[in-house]
């Protein structure tokens, strides 16, 4: 079994509700969280849509995630980043990203932390494995 | 170098299936050591003995079958084939049915995991 403390980062690159790839990428998180790694999360190209708030899948006759989205911290997924040009490329303010859950002591919200895409690359250099959705 | 795969696209649509059979055996060619194959979202159809494709086309599943039976662990994604109907009764040999802890495991005991979507 995994039980090594390796470096495991999920980047999630594909715009949501379109193709399955997100809504997995979610599940592979949720799975790994209860396993022995240091697992990181990378909201990046068109991956960071996900962020963007008020999203409905009621519409599509799908499921949808943005619940699962919103309780990332609760299931132990709690280095979660979003790349800061991803998100000006396509006009989403860094404020206004979902949040993925609330401070224990303040019940502040958690949002991803936003990071330069040098700072991304230096941290996929240090990983054990990189898992693309 | 010992290597793990993820497939995350069905056979014939997509080129991803392919890269990732090439890219195996390419790998075993140059004396590397596959850990495991892990089939994901419609990555589960490769695994189905249901297909069959024209006699002068690659057979994609009898292909990954074959791979299998060198000994490779070819796992399938137990969620995604429950959405897809592909059950133990249409897989084909040396390819089972599992959960996304063995690729947790197939991440933790290679030097690298390789993605194959789109």
């Amino acid at each position: 079994m995994a039980a090594t403390g390796k470096k495991v980062m999920v980047t999630v690159r594909k715009a949501p509700h379109g193709s399955i790839y997100v809504q997995e990428s979610i599940e592979v998180m949720f799975i790994f969280a209860t396993y022995d790694m240091d697992l990181s999360v990378v909201f990046m190209d068109d991956g960071v849509l996900a962020l963007h708030p008020g999203q409905d899948t009621k519409g599509l006759g799908i499921k949808g995630f943005m619940a699962s989205l919103g309780a990332l911290v609760d299931w132990e997924v709690t280095k979660v980043y979003v790349d800061r040009q991803s998100l000006k490329e396509r006009n989403i303010a860094e404020d206004a990203i979902i949040s993925i859950g609330k401070d224990e002591e303040t019940d502040a919200p958690i949002r991803p932390k936003v990071l330069d895409s040098a700072e991304i690359a230096a941290m996929m250099a240090v990983q054990h494995s990189l898992v693309s959705f | 170098m010992k290597l793990s795969v993820l497939v995350l696209e069905g056979p014939y649509n997509h080129e991803a299936s392919d890269s990732a059979y090439n890219f195996i055996q390419a790998a075993l060619a140059k004396g590397h050591t596959i850990r495991g194959i892990f089939f994901y979202d419609d990555g589960v159809y490769n695994a189905t003995k249901l297909m069959d494709p024209p006699q002068d086309e690659r057979h994609i599943s009898k292909r990954w079958s074959e791979l299998g039976a060198k000994g490779i662990d070819m796992i399938v994604c137990v969620a995604a084939a429950k959405r897809r109907g592909i059950t133990n009764e249409v897989l084909v040999p040396n390819i089972r049915i599992s959960g996304l802890g063995q690729l947790a495991s197939m991440i933790d005991e290679a030097d690298r995991l390789v993605t194959f979507g789109d």
